[in-house]
This record gives structure tokens, sequence and C-alpha cells, in this order.
């Protein structure tokens, strides 16, 4: 079976390439093995045998469901390898394997799941990870939105000590790599039923130079996150957490792209709550604050970072934005979706 | 319920116009207008314009702001 | 972003709240935002937090999510429950519980129910879709009437004859009026800036000469909203009430005189509902006859259900103004964003969810 074959134009997934038969075992090598194509995965177990570091490692998985499955700037694929990949980034951990499962609607057209595998490959070359185990599985029409993948990754600590909120002290500064709501809004502009022309790109991109850069230039790095469902916001708001500590950030200091902002302004929506899939917040402390941002900027992934607020003493548990206007409120966590409104 | 939003007009066809905000552009119908031209700022909501931005009035506007700014720059400037 | 920046200047807006410090001085002054956008805008902006302590703002009853009555709810879920049906609705819809649902559990049952942006989105689903019936939830005040009457219009105008409005649209003036006549602690009010866009500020001249009270229309930016709390310190503490404009840049005496004239087309005016207010006269509009067949209440006979009011929930005495969110016992504990009881914490722009979501 060659690949032409399979990727015609017509060709759709059928129950048939989740049966476990030929098909399945066309589709496994037609697509996902001779995209990721590694000598663990070229083994075809059961399960992948790989080789573990005598060191820490970070495990982490994830689902991903988008709509739409292609968006400016990325696809379902690449949002996979890289939410796996700075998952494992922000915890400190170079990604090393990952695994992917496919639940695929039947109907799919193979040129799709063909465009969504190579971008994943793509992502995970450029990444240092190899995707060493899969699974496929079809389910009939009307069961599933297009295709869902689950990921799993295992990363090595590169970092001393694990990153955790309760290493922040007073007097730490936030930063953050660039603009805000990028992703969110791609996707929401994106979606049917609001016909808007943006020029917005998600910012779906993999963390984990950026990420190593940082924490090697600043190795007493209190905490990093990517700040992805829920946004900005909801970063701060977990990193408070129960912590006997404050957050102040300032609006102003936030980078957000004016297409975006625009976007956000039309629909009613706070950029702070909207997602993101390129984005790291650091806490760093802040006599390593200039040598943390220099290094950041330096990187082709962190050019607009800027230093956004800092960790207060008090308002302890809180998130406080000082307001365009030089004002405050209280950044809370957000409940339920948000949704374009025109209230 | 009156969320809108001032957007720029760049092409206009019969009842409707194309309208940009920051690089985000829509469709809007145009017919509640008296007049508008390529270029014109509207307040759209929710898909259709419903004002033509009186550019006068905004920068009267604007200049009242900027006065009231200058009275307090030099309040402040008295006290210290 | 022009006629967004200018207005959300630090410097203007401090400049502005100094001023009013020096006019209000130690006067206790309570001023009543009428309308929802303007308490998302204090939210969001920190407005409240830098006005001296002496100025109360207070949320009216301008959310009209807030204002749908249950019984609205009940109906747009039994037109939901029908087959071959799409309900087209803003966002800000979806989450208002009715009695015994919401939409947005109608939806995860399997409902077809869409958020759009506009009701021309609607309109497009309609030509689409054929084969389906597409209602439309047209709720809102004379900012967004106008462009559910556009949509009836040109549905008319199209033939397009799968298209239905559910309507509760209402106005403002008749329930400014009914707050005016019942309670006299607000000493001044921030009037709808886009609302009056449309209706003009001659609109309000009748209300104003029974009750004369300090009267500011308002823009939505930071600046806008602060200079008409000023124009109305300087009124109130002058004790010279006055019907004024600060929003001149799209609010004229007359108004937008197309929409109002389409509105007076395809609308009448009738008696309407309120949640937690009751009937206010003159305050709906309805779909004139001649126009029923695009009237979803007229159009489709369904069932509805029993209306139940939510218990213990005190949204209609905070729509008036008389208490605070954090006055009601249900505020925060049973009742949150995620949660909702009362309408006031459903709509984002609800006075609960605002206070909520920005802790003001």
């Amino acid at each position: 079976m060659n690949e032409t074959q399979l990727s015609n134009n017509e060709s759709r997934i059928t129950m048939a390439h989740g049966g476990g038969g030929i098909q399945s075992q066309e589709l496994i090598q037609g697509i996902f093995a001779s995209h990721f194509s590694n000598p663990i995965l070229n083994a075809m177990g059961d399960a992948a045998i790989v080789e573990i570091p005598r060191t820490y490692l970070a495990y982490t998985t994830d689902s991903y469901v988008v709509k739409p499955i292609f968006f400016p700037g990325g696809d379902i694929g690449k949002l996979a390898v890289c939410g796996t990949v700075n998952d494992l980034a922000v915890s400190g951990a170079r990604a090393i394997y990952m695994t992917a499962g496919f639940i695929i609607e039947e109907g799919f057209e193979f040129k799709q799941l063909e465009s969504i595998v190579a971008s994943m490959a793509t992502v995970a070359r450029a990444c240092g990870i190899m995707i060493v185990a899969g699974d496929t599985k079809v389910v009939e029409k009307g069961n599933c939105d297009g295709i869902f993948i689950n990921t799993s990754g295992i990363g090595q600590l590169f970092v001393k000590q694990a990153m955790t909120s309760s290493r922040i002290e007073t007097g730490d500064v936030i930063i953050i790599n660039g603009s805000i709501a990028d992703h969110g809004m791609a996707i929401m502009s994106a979606r049917e039923g609001l016909s808007m022309d943006t020029s917005i790109e998600s910012d779906c991109a993999p963390l984990n130079s950026l990420a190593e850069h940082l924490s090697a230039a600043v190795p007493n790095i209190k905490f990093m996150r990517d700040a992805t469902r829920g946004g900005l916001a909801t970063v701060l708001c977990e990193a408070v957490g129960e912590n006997n500590f404050g957050i102040e950030i300032d609006e102003s200091k936030i980078p957000l792209k004016e297409g975006t902002a625009a976007a956000c302004e039309l629909l009613g929506i706070d950029p702070l709550y909207v997602a993101n899939e390129g984005k790291l917040v650091a806490v760093v402390p802040a006599d390593s604050a200039e040598v943390a941002l220099a290094t950041m900027q330096s990187h082709p992934q962190g050019k607009e970072s800027e230093i956004i607020g800092c960790v207060t003493e008090d308002n302890v548990g809180k998130v406080n934005l000082i307001t365009t206007i030089g004002s405050r409120r209280l950044i809370t966590m957000l409940s339920g979706e948000q949704l374009p409104r025109i209230c | 319920m009156c969320l809108a939003v001032p957007m720029q007009i760049e092409k206009i066809e019969n009842e409707s116009a194309t309208v940009n905000v920051g690089g985000t552009k829509r469709d809007v119908n145009i017919a509640f207008l008296d007049d508008a031209d390529i270029g014109d700022y509207i307040l759209v909501h929710a898909g259709f314009a419903i004002k033509k931005i009186d550019e006068k009035e905004a920068e009267e506007t604007v200049k009242l702001l900027n006065k009231m700014a200058e009275i307090a720059r030099n309040d402040n400037s008295d006290q210290s | 972003m022009k006629y967004i920046t200018e207005y959300r200047d630090r410097e203007k807006a401090n400049a502005i709240a100094n001023r009013i410090v020096a006019v209000a001085k130690d006067q206790s002054m309570t001023i009543m935002e009428v309308c929802g956008t303007h308490t998302m805008a204090l939210a969001r902006f920190g407005i409240r937090q830098i006005l001296p302590q002496n100025i109360n703002l207070i949320s009216g009853p301008g959310c009209p999510v807030c204002v749908t009555p249950n019984r609205y709810l009940d109906h747009a879920i039994a037109l939901a429950r029908q087959d071959n049906t799409i309900i087209c609705t803003f966002g800000d819809m979806i989450k208002v519980p009715g009695s015994t649902s919401s939409l947005e559990s109608e939806r995860a049952r399997g409902q077809d129910i869409r958020i759009v942006y506009s009701t021309l989105d609607a309109l497009e689903l309609a030509r689409n879709n054929i084969d389906k019936e597409i209602i439309f939830l047209g709720v809102g005040f004379e900012t967004t009437a106008p462009t559910i009457a556009a949509s009836i219009d040109i549905a008319s105008r199209q033939s397009i004859s799968n298209y239905s409005v559910l309507c509760a649209n209402k106005v403002v003036p008749p329930a400014l009026l009914a707050l005016l006549s019942g309670r006299t602690e607000i000493d001044g009010f921030i009037l709808p800036g886009h609302v009056s866009t449309i209706i003009g500020s001659e609109s309000y001249t009748p209300i104003f000469e029974k009750h004369p009270v300090a009267c500011s229309i308002a823009g939505f930016e930071p600046s806008d909203m602060l200079e008409a709390i000023y124009e109305l310190a300087v009124q109130i503490s002058s004790g010279d009430p006055k019907l004024h404009n600060s929003y001149r840049r799209v609010v004229t005496a007359n108004g937008n005189i197309k929409a109002k004239a389409l509105l007076n087309r395809i609308f009448e005016a009738s008696d309407a509902e309120w949640r937690g207010i009751g009937n206010i006269p003159e305050s709906g509009l309805s779909i004139r006859d001649e126009f029923s067949s695009y009237d979803a209440a007229k159009k489709f006979n369904v069932t509805i259900e029993e209306t139940v009011e939510p218990a213990g929930c005190r949204c209609g005495e905070i729509l008036t103004g008389n208490i605070k969110p954090a006055d009601c016992p249900l505020f925060g504990n049973n009742c949150t964003p995620s949660h909702p009881i009362g309408a006031c914490m459903v709509s984002s722009e609800g006075t609960c969810a605002a206070h909520f979501k920005y802790g003001s």
C-alpha cells in the first residue's frame, strides 16, 4: 500500500480502518509508521521498549479536541505535540518519548489525517521527541467530531528541583514570553456563525528550548507554567492558590496584539481568560529578572517577552490587575467557558 | 445589551460594508446610516452599523479631556 | 484602535477622577448606571476603585438577559425541543436557567442551538438550511431591537419563510419612568449610550420634565464614563439637575431616524414582564400582526412547562438598586457564575456576575 493510494482526495476513514484487520494495518503503515518512523516505534510491539535515563522523569497526558481541526497557525496534530512537549518543558523536563492515540470519525478524509500526522512528525522532530507508540480507533459517524488525539509524554528533568508554586516568594517577578489570547481568538473567529475575517494566528509552538535556555540562565527560577485553557488569568490564580502571597500584574504591560484585542472587543471577551498554546509564564527572583528577560527576549520564542507583574506580600491568595487606567480589579478563576456576547 | 465597537469602512456594496478594527474584518449591514463613505468610522453592534461617528464631536471630547488633564496637572504642581 | 484607545488614557482618567473628588467633596451621591454594558465596563476598568467613597454606584435594570423572565426561557426551550429546528441566540442567553432546564442543557441533550454574533448570521443559516426552521431569540433593548427588526424585514423582502423570532425585546424609557416613580434615593442616572444612539437624547425629555433628576448619557470607555460621572457630580452638588449628553460623538437629539422608523414598522409597543420587577406598561416590543408569520410565538404551537421562579433569589431587588449583590443570601454561596440561580449571575453583564468576577 503506498501513500498516494491512501491519501487520494476521495479516500476516507471507514469503520474497517479501526477493525484491526488489513485496513488497520494499511492505515498504521501507510500513515503513522511512515511519518513517525523511529527505531522504537518501528519495532511495532504491543508496547514500546524505551531506555530510561537514570534521573527524575516528568510524565504527562493530555487529550486534544479542537474545532476547527485546522486553524490559522496550526492544526490538532501540531497542537497535540506542542501541548505534550510544553507540559513537560514547563515542568523543567526535556521531552523524550510520547505516545499518541487517535480516535477518528468514520468518513474522515485520509488527506486531512495525513496532513495532521505530518505536522505532528515535523514538530516532534524539531523538539527531539520520539513518538514511540500509538493507537487508532474508528468510531461511527456522528460519534466524534472528526478526530480526537490523546497523548502521553515522558521527559527527563533538566532542573534540580521540581517547580511548584510553593517556592514562589514575595518580591519575585512574573514574566511572559509574548502576546496573549492569540490561540483562543484564532479558533473562535474561525468558527462558523461569527463570520469574522481576522489576521490572528494561533501562537501554537513548542516551548521546550525556551524553557531549557531560561532554566540554564536562571538556575534559581521558581516556577514555570504554560498558559493554555483558561488563559493567563487562570495560571496566576492557580499559582496563588493556597499560598501565602498575592500577585499583582499590570494590564498595560501584558503583550496583546492589536488584531486579537480588536476581536476580543468585538465579541466581548476578556483576553486574560483566552487560551494560549505557546505562552510561558515564568516566576523568577527579582535579582534575576533582568537576566531572565534578556535570555527570553534573545530566544525566537520569547522576542516579545515582558515583565508583567510581581509577587506581593499583601492581598494573600489574590491576583490583582492594575487596569489600563491605573485602577485595580480582582482576577478570579473563570466559571464556565467564555462565550461571544453582545451585551 | 449594548456592546458596540467603532470600525472603519473599507468597502461598500449596496446595504453591506466591509469594516475593520485592528485587522479584524466583518461585513456589516449599513441600512441604518444616512450616508457612509469608505474611510468613515461607524459604530457596529451585532453586525449592524448603528451610527456614523461624528469626528468633530469626538475631537471636542478629546479636547475637553485634555483640558481636564491639564487642570489636574496644574493642581498637582500647585500642591507640590 | 481609533475611538477606543484615546479614551482609555491613564492620565486623563485620573485627572477626571480628581475633578470628581473636587466637585463632590464630602457629599454622598448615589448614581445608577442603567445599562448592563456600563456595569461590565465599570468593573473591567476598575472605575469604582478610583472614585471617592462618597460616590455610590448602583446597577440598574439594563441587562436584557437579567430582566428576561423564566417564562420566556421555558418557551425558547419548548421551541428548541421541536424537530427540525435550529435555535439561534446571542451567547449571553445560553446559560440562563429556565424553570427546569437551560439552552446549554438542551444543547447537551442534542438540540440544535447555535451562538451567533448577528441576526444576519441567523438569516444565513436559514438560507443554507431550507428544510429547517431557524428561530432567533430576540432579546435586547433599543440598540439590538433594530437589528432584529431588520432581520424580519430582510426575511420578508427575500421571502425567507423558515426564519422567525421569539421576541422579548424591551425599551428603556418606560422602565426608567417606573424606577423614578417608585424610588427617590437615586441622585443621578448614567443613561445608556448605545440605546440613546438609537432613540436620541430627546426621548428622555418627558420623563425628565416629570421627574427632574441629574442625568448624563455616557459612552463605554473609561474617560466617557468618568466624564459623565463628573457631570452628574456637578449637577448633584449644585442641585441643578440637567439632561446632559456626554456621548455626543454618536448620540444626537433625535437618534437614528431610520432605525426608529424600522422599529416602528415591525414592532408595536406592548406591556412586558421584567424579571423581579413585574409588569411595566408599554415597555415591550411585539411583532406587528402584519409580520406574524415571523413571530415564533404565533408560528409554532408548543406546550410550555409550568413556570417556577427560583427560591430565595433577590434579583428583582438588585435590578432596582434596592440591595447590593452581597446582600442576597445566595450570592457567592449557592449562586455563582458556574451554578447561577438568578439571572443577574447568569449574564456576564449581570450585576451579580460583574461583582463576582471583578470583586467590586
